[in-house]
């Protein structure tokens, strides 16, 4: 209780130092800006995480050897959450007050989201999150650059239903037991069930964050799949996708049998998998590696000689993935932005980042919307190749908007497509 | 099913071409279904790959072999077969070289890569090499294209392998099912009644609801009899499973069933133990692959004595410099071999990196036996089985048959008596820690042919391990072995019910309960021993 003064007293002086820097037009010639990354480097979700990091990485290279966000040099500051959820709040906070960031980097799971949400609407900082998620959430300090259901998870199921991708009449809904596998299996439960899938031709089936023996939901699968044409449903997140792929092949559960789709499976994550026995299995993204196209050309090439060039342990096979370019459109997003803003102010800078737009790896032009903070992004399905790579099979005309509150879910109808509520909360 | 069958105006089409090209070979794809195939819609390509099938011409199967395997480009108007960097034309078999710059992949989808793969099937049925025979009946039996009935017909009435005829049969009735003429369904239905396969059900559960009565109610009938034989499958995976499962929590509890059981050393750092036997095994895997990648198959038979070797000496190195000294006072064992393990983990990361690594199977260890149509074992798994087994074996023998065996038993029953007849009981102790340890080194090498090789990878089982030592009871060698394969048993029994997260919760409250009701465990020790 002594301490209570010498820590009011510190939280003044703080703030005061911050209002100073804040509101002043020098803190805009300053020489440098940080940025944070936020990325498990250990843990589960390493697999999937490290690369956001280094991709991150790059793109905060490339624009300080261009000279810098107006004038400023970019300074990242990294953090590693280690896949502890309650950790990644912890780092949150301290890279908004300690290291005082003018935006983040950072997140995969939706759980690690939801507990640094908090974090982002108390002390006003700008988070740009790259990963495809459930959806049913959009808040002023959060841009999501990866994509809403209705961008990946409803078209891969409409494909499978189409007599192109196999005409599935049974749906086993697979995932790891968090918050973006169970909803967007709602939504998907509700989709199918508006399309006249029976109750009974749909099976859920959830697993522990790490789980390492799919022996039962395999063969469970193939018992399912007795009752008619059957396609799994995968938001099996981690590196628990090893096993489970794994087991697939060993069980001889082929792709021409019993489709796999999944939402969190790209290049990164089949790179320690035989891929030869799960040739046909799909992923839904809005960007493939594979995708044939100039911006996406020259990215790979970037990408292939920055990680040689820092001596990364993936320069031997570079790959490239979805949230890879969700994260590298996010930084240049934001440099954009803070360009139009003339400001790193979070306030000006969110307002500035609306209809902002980047020609993207993946081929299109990618628009941050002008209300919602979503991307609008292409759809893309790949069927995996013995190589690791994807084919794809079957892609959007163009660019689809982001519908954050499915219409598959009661009450969504009501909700606003803007975060205006709780910017007048603040 | 050689020869060139196409028609005379294919013939003469192909005729030119190749005089156009100055070419010797005497080709004769359809350039229609060739270019149907390359450039046209999906219903086109299938309607396309139907009919190169149909052609039976060796070098029709090559192309549809090579859309399957995404080999062939399209250049313009030319079909190409690219391989590597050479390129064969697929209509008149000419090299082209040099690449034309702009090419264009034909894509197949599964649905297409599906028809390739029945037409291909059907072509070989007629094949002289039972193998191949057999291998393209099983394809075939996983659903196929009612239009190449005839073709089975053919190939039914040469059969005469007693191990390919039935399949072929259920293949038939597949297709006459869905066919015309009520006798020849309801023979189908009655054939498919024989079977055993996943398929069948699907089959008959689509017939069971059909129009006609007779139909309906033959259906059900043999539905009913295929189901009574897929559950004995379904019994079967699940048992194997259980074993399986079983096999892994000993091979993990094992090493923990000396140093804790035996020494009564708790031992935080032993899932750490298991974690450098699995990192041993990928830097003998990486060792082969450098400089023997002729035997890389056989990288296991270095990789288990050198797992066993490395965590046999991190656990002896634990037991001389920090778990000697805390012998008797468990409270801040628990907490150094904590420290100790937390240790580990830090250092692997350092040397590794944090992220998972790669182990790879040998060739011999993927893929899997069918054993029923609807079980297939997989090799890694029974592999791993028996290699539970051995360890289990070998170490019955070390303590029974030999004289560490006998010191530790000695030491572990009485230590002061031990001491008093001469037995050297700090070495004692530091071997059996050692010998502990290598056990856990062991499992991690098992453990990186079915999961993943990360720094974590220890903390995933040191809960499984002890559950299983206190359940099986402290200080048995049985008891561990009956505990690990009842709780792998009771995990997949009750996932198959309830689902993965809740078997997890489930096995915890048994456990609770079971050792609130029975402290001492499953067996529990009896005599003098008990009471010291």
């Amino acid at each position: 209780m002594k301490r209570r003064p010498f820590l009011k007293a510190l939280t003044l002086s703080a703030a005061i130092s911050g209002l100073g820097l804040g509101s002043s037009d020098l803190y805009a010639q300053a020489k440098t800006v940080k940025v944070g990354v936020l990325h498990s480097l250990s843990g589960t979700m390493a697999i999937s995480e490290t690369v956001l990091k280094d991709v991150v990485l790059m793109a905060v290279e490339e624009i300080n050897a261009k000279g810098g966000v107006m004038g400023a040099k970019i300074e990242p500051v990294v953090v590693d959450p280690a896949s502890n959820w309650p950790l990644f709040a912890e780092k949150a906070r301290q890279l908004l007050t300690q290291d005082k960031v003018a935006v983040v980097f950072g997140c995969w799971t939706s759980v690690s989201r939801k507990s640094v949400l908090p974090v982002f609407e108390e002390l006003n900082g700008l988070l740009f999150y790259p990963v495809q998620y459930e959806g049913e959430e959009i808040s002023k300090n959060v841009f999501y650059t990866g994509a809403a259901p209705n961008q990946q998870a409803i078209p891969a199921v409409e494909y499978l239903m189409s007599k192109e991708g196999g005409g599935a009449k049974r749906w086993v809904l697979l995932g790891t037991d968090y918050v973006y596998p169970r909803t967007t299996n709602k939504i998907l439960r509700a989709f199918l069930k508006s399309k006249g899938v029976a109750e009974k031709d749909i099976d859920e089936k959830y697993t522990p964050f790490g789980h390492a023996d799919y022996q039962t939901i395999v063969a469970d699968i193939k018992k399912f799949s007795a009752g008619g044409k059957t396609a799994v449903v995968s938001t099996i997140n981690g590196d628990s996708n090893v096993p489970f792929y794994k087991e697939l092949g060993n069980q001889g559960l082929k792709a021409t049998d019993v489709p796999v789709v999944a939402f969190s499976v790209g290049e990164e994550e089949l790179r320690g998998v035989d891929t030869k026995p799960l040739v046909g299995h799909l992923a839904a993204w809005n960007y493939f590696m594979s995708l044939k196209n100039p911006e996406n050309d020259a990215w790979k090439k970037k990408w292939a000689a920055y990680t040689k060039a820092k001596k990364l342990s993936y320069a031997g096979r570079p790959l490239t993935n979805d949230p890879m370019e969700a994260a590298y459109i996010g930084v240049y997003m934001w440099k954009q932005a803070v360009e139009k803003a003339k400001s790193f102010d979070v306030d000006k800078v969110r307002v500035a980042t609306y209809g902002q737009t980047f020609k993207a790896p993946s081929g299109i032009t990618s628009k941050m919307d002008e209300k919602n903070h979503h991307l609008h992004k292409a759809v893309f399905i790949g069927e995996v190749k013995a190589d690791g790579q994807f084919n794809v099979v079957w892609r959007t005309k163009g660019p689809v908007k982001a519908q954050p509150w499915s219409p598959f879910i009661a009450g969504n109808d009501k909700k606003k497509d803007e975060p205006a509520l709780m910017a007048v909360k603040k | 099913m050689r020869g060139c069958r196409g028609s005379p105006s294919s013939y003469m089409r192909t005729l030119l071409v190749a005089w156009c090209l100055f070419a010797s070979s005497a080709f004769a794809l359809d350039r229609a279904a060739v270019e149907k195939l390359a450039f046209g819609e999906s219903d086109e390509k299938i309607e396309a790959i139907g009919a190169l099938a149909a052609e039976g011409d060796p070098k029709a199967a090559d192309l549809l072999q090579a859309v399957s395997d995404g080999e062939v480009q399209t250049a313009g108007k030319r079909v190409l077969i690219v391989r590597g960097e050479s390129a064969v034309d697929a209509l008149t078999g000419e090299k082209v070289a040099p690449l034309p710059p702009e090419r264009e992949e034909v894509v197949a989808n599964n649905r297409l890569r599906g028809a390739i793969a029945g037409a291909l099937a059907a072509l070989k049925l007629l094949s002289a090499d039972p193998h191949e025979r057999l291998a393209a009946a099983k394809q075939l039996s996983g659903g196929a294209n009612p239009a190449m009935l005839p073709l089975v017909r053919k190939a039914l009435e040469k059969e005469t392998d007693p191990g390919i005829k039935p399949l072929l049969e259920m293949v038939a009735a597949a297709m006459e099912l869905k066919g015309e003429g009520k006798e020849t369904r309801l023979a189908a239905i009655r054939t498919l009644g024989r079977s055993g396969n996943p398929n069948a059900k699907t089959l008959l559960l689509e017939a069971a609801a059909d129009a006609d009565e007779d139909i309906r109610l033959e259906a059900q009938k043999s539905l009913r009899a295929v189901e009574g034989r897929l559950v004995w499958g379904e019994w079967l995976g699940l048992a194997f499973a259980g074993v399986s499962l079983g096999s892994i929590l000993l091979l993990a509890a094992l090493g923990l069933a000396i140093t804790y059981g035996l020494m009564g050393v708790i031992n935080m750092a032993h899932g750490e133990l298991i974690m450098v036997g699995a990192y041993t095994t990928y830097v003998v895997q990486n060792a082969f692959r450098a400089y023997a990648p002729g035997a890389f198959d056989w990288y296991l038979v270095c990789a288990v004595p050198a797992a066993f070797v490395v965590s046999g000496a991190v656990g002896m190195a634990l037991e001389r410099s920090v778990i000697r000294w805390l012998y008797g006072r468990p409270l801040e064992t628990l907490l150094a071999t904590w420290g100790i393990s937390l240790i580990l983990i830090q250092g692997v990361r350092t040397i590794f990196g944090a992220q998972n690594v790669g182990v790879e199977n040998p060739a011999f260890m993927s893929g899997g036996v069918q054993v029923l149509a609807n079980v297939v074992l997989p090799w890694s798994r029974i592999v791993i089985v028996c290699f539970a087994a051995g360890v289990v074996a070998a170490m019955w023998l070390m303590l029974t048959r030999t004289r560490l065996g006998l010191f530790v038993r000695g030491v572990t029953q009485n230590r002061a008596m031990a001491s008093c007849v001469g037995v050297p009981t700090a070495r004692v102790d530091t071997w059996a820690f050692g010998l502990g340890s290598g056990i856990a080194g062991l499992a991690g090498c098992a453990l990186s042919q079915i999961g993943n090789v990360g720094p974590e990878l220890g903390q995933g089982y040191i809960v499984d391990s002890f559950m299983v030592v206190v359940f099986g009871g402290v200080g048995q060698l049985a008891g561990t072995v009956y505990a690990a394969l009842t709780l792998g048993f009771a995990n997949k029994l009750l996932e198959s019910w309830s689902g993965a997260v809740i078997a997890k919760i489930a096995v915890l409250v048994f456990i609770i309960v079971f050792i609130q009701r029975r402290p001492q465990g499953l067996f529990a020790l009896k005599g003098r021993a008990v009471e010291t």
